[in-house]
């Protein structure tokens, strides 16, 4: 367990590596789209452009053998919970070098050894799990927390009020990060909630809560390293609420009809976390060093469709496979 | 031998775990103080403690959902839904994903879970206390589905539940919590996947389940008295189902009639007598019979839900009418 005080902040020395993590998720769902725009990845995607600076800042926070659960909107938390690229990407394209060995596809993604137990398709559906993991820490008096990403559209379903509940009423080592990006799929926050701070409904299970500017990715580390000391020392779970902006759609495809198109570029302009941390560290990145650090990055995700396409495809009938243990 | 309730031997199998592993722990409603709402955790709460003998809130996706991921981190919580209609409220947690993890993780993970439930007629609860919808369950790949009959096969396939690294969904009917049997001094494990043929019998075979094993048997004692033997084999395990078993008896026997309590449409009878169609169909002598409750909601009115659910008389019906002698 890590002391608190020289971790309470990201050091300037490691804002370089936060920079070229968040640019590597950011190339990697560009090149996901791109990759399913082409027609060469299967199934139902969604990217969380725009919201790299809350998975890379949350998960630096974290300490080994902590445990995250993740959303539909997963791939960032996934690379920034260790997941290497090219099992990721080979996930993506449904081969057995996969990290769910092409079972699972972009919505579950697993990676149990980096202590991702996974993304789920049903909103909220992971947070129950979150509360009942912690729980198993708590009775073992193990040193560990666990954690929930969730969006906005999931403060409105059941298993978000009945775990919040359960975790604050049992006090477990659990931390639930709302990454407010305003959009529930298509319904817009102000048609999904009658409350305008989704803070109030943690406040109504009496539990601790958290904000802070999910695009300032120093701010988000700072705020998930003090909730996770909190929830880590028995002092109970906390709730993270990080304001965030999807630059793209739902899904990949996703016309955003719903959605003001000049409103969504001024987000871009202004609130993309990669250009804000690069404003603030101008003057030890040059933008020399920038587009090297790109160029690194963008050829790993290269490397990783090859990785991918080069995959084995599972035999059909492993499909009846792993149904039971 | 030792006697022990139905309700004695859920109790027994419980406590000889939790004895045995820490990592074994109860979570429910009304669990603690009060004992269950059946009463079978009665006492427990003194010998083990709050922390595990959990009572929740009145919160199935939360009690279901936080024992699932309990159990993905390496306890073997049993979950106790008290009423299985109340599975319905459960239903995201248990059927996307404890029944789902092992497989979307690509065998990564386990989900070593127990949800304890009852079920079943006979008090007049009305149409939201008593269902019997193990059926539902037994439609999703990745759950284990278990409906004990007796004291020692309750004790014996809960050992197993619990041991079991999938998620099993393991129901227990209400109206059979007093009924005593005899059990081993030390705990059996029953395998779950194995039949158990509780009376041998040469002209017709009664697959039943749950309570409807207690009527079959009535019934064929009955039959006997008009000169027809019948065999009575329960299934204990629905999900994996021991086909062999009730595949063999049939083939000696060439009748067959399955019951159960729950409503005999689109239910788990249907898919036992798919099962012998296809694989004995050149030994059945007469159309498989189905006997279950009738297709409505539970009524309140004793003398509607009397109707409305099947008893010994209908099983002697189905007996009579599959050796032609209704």
């Amino acid at each position: 367990m890590a002391t608190a005080e020289h971790k309470a902040t990201l050091a300037k020395s490691e804002l370089g590596d936060v920079l070229r993590e968040m640019l590597l998720i950011r190339r990697f769902e560009e090149k996901v789209e791109e990759r399913f725009r082409a027609g060469e990845l299967p199934g139902f995607l969604h990217v969380a452009i725009g919201q790299e600076a809350s998975a890379v800042g949350v998960c630096r926070a974290l300490e080994d053998g902590d445990v995250i659960a993740s959303t539909h909107r997963a791939h960032g938390h996934t690379l920034a919970k260790g997941t290497h690229p090219n099992e990721l990407m080979a996930e993506l394209y449904g081969k057995q070098e996969g990290c769910s060995h092409g079972y699972g596809g972009s919505m579950h993604l697993y990676d149990v050894e980096r202590g991702n137990m996974g993304a789920n398709a049903v909103i909220g559906g992971g947070l129950p799990h979150v509360t009942g993991a912690a729980l198993a820490f708590q009775m073992r008096g193990e040193p560990r927390v666990a954690l929930a990403f969730f969006g906005d559209g999931a403060t409105n379903i059941g298993t978000f009020h009945e775990a919040l509940n359960l975790a604050q009423l049992w006090q477990v080592p659990a931390v639930f990060v709302l990454e407010d990006n305003k959009w529930a799929e298509s319904t817009p926050e102000s048609q999904h909630s009658p409350i305008r701070d989704l803070s109030d409904r943690a406040k109504a299970f009496g539990m601790k809560t958290l904000k802070a500017d999910g695009q300032d990715v120093e701010a988000v580390y700072k705020t998930a390293r003090q909730a996770l000391d909190h929830a880590r020392s028995g002092k109970g779970p906390v709730f993270v609420h990080l304001d965030c902006v999807r630059f793209h759609g739902h899904y990949i495809g996703d016309p955003q009809v719903y959605r003001d198109k000049d409103e969504a570029r001024k987000l871009a302009e202004t609130r993309d976390p990669i250009k804000l941390l690069r404003e603030k560290l101008k003057l030890s990145i040059s933008d020399e060093e920038f587009e090297e650090l790109d160029t690194e990055v963008t050829e790993m995700v290269e490397a990783s469709v090859e990785f991918a396409k080069s995959g084995t495809d599972p035999a059909p009938e492993d499909a009846l496979k792993n149904v039971y243990a | 031998m030792p006697e022990l309730t139905y309700r004695e031997a859920v109790r027994d199998a419980l406590s000889q775990a939790m004895r045995q592993d820490d990592g074994v722990f109860l979570m429910g409603e009304d669990i603690a103080e009060m004992g269950g709402s059946m009463g079978v955790t009665q006492g427990m709460l003194e010998e083990f403690g709050k922390e595990r003998v959990r009572n929740t809130p009145i919160s199935e996706m939360a009690l279901a959902g936080a024992a699932i991921g309990a159990s993905m981190q390496g306890m073997r919580p049993v979950a106790e839904i008290m009423y299985e209609d109340f599975l319905t409220l459960a239903a995201e947690q248990v059927v996307n994903q404890a029944a789902k993890i092992r497989y979307m993780s690509g065998g990564q993970l386990t989900v070593p879970v127990v949800f304890r439930t009852q079920g079943g007629a006979g008090w007049s609860p009305g149409a939201q206390h008593a269902q019997q919808l193990e059926a539902w369950f037994v439609h999703i790949p990745g759950l284990k589905v278990v409906f004990a009959s007796t004291p020692e096969d309750v004790r014996g396939l809960l050992w197993s539940a619990i041991y079991d690294d999938n998620p099993v969904v393991f129901f227990e009917h209400r109206t059979l919590y007093p009924i005593k049997g005899n059990v081993p001094q030390e705990i059996e494990p029953i395998p779950i996947g194995r039949a158990r043929v509780h009376r041998e019998g040469e002209d017709v075979t009664v697959i039943a389940t749950g309570r409807l094993v207690h009527e079959s048997l009535k019934a064929a004692e009955e039959a006997e008295r008009d000169g027809i033997s019948v065999e009575v084999v329960d299934p204990r395990t629905l999900q994996p189902l021991d086909e062999e078993s009730l595949v063999s008896s049939v083939k000696k026997t060439n009748r067959a009639v399955v019951a159960h309590e729950a409503v005999t449409r689109m239910g788990f009878g249907a898919e036992v007598a798919a099962v012998l169609q296809y694989q004995a169909f050149d030994w059945l002598d007469a159309p498989i019979e189905r006997v279950g409750a009738k297709f409505s909601p539970l009524p309140f009115a004793p003398v509607m839900e009397a109707f409305v659910v099947p008893h010994a008389e209908d099983v002697l019906t189905a007996i009579k009418r599959t050796v032609g002698k209704a």
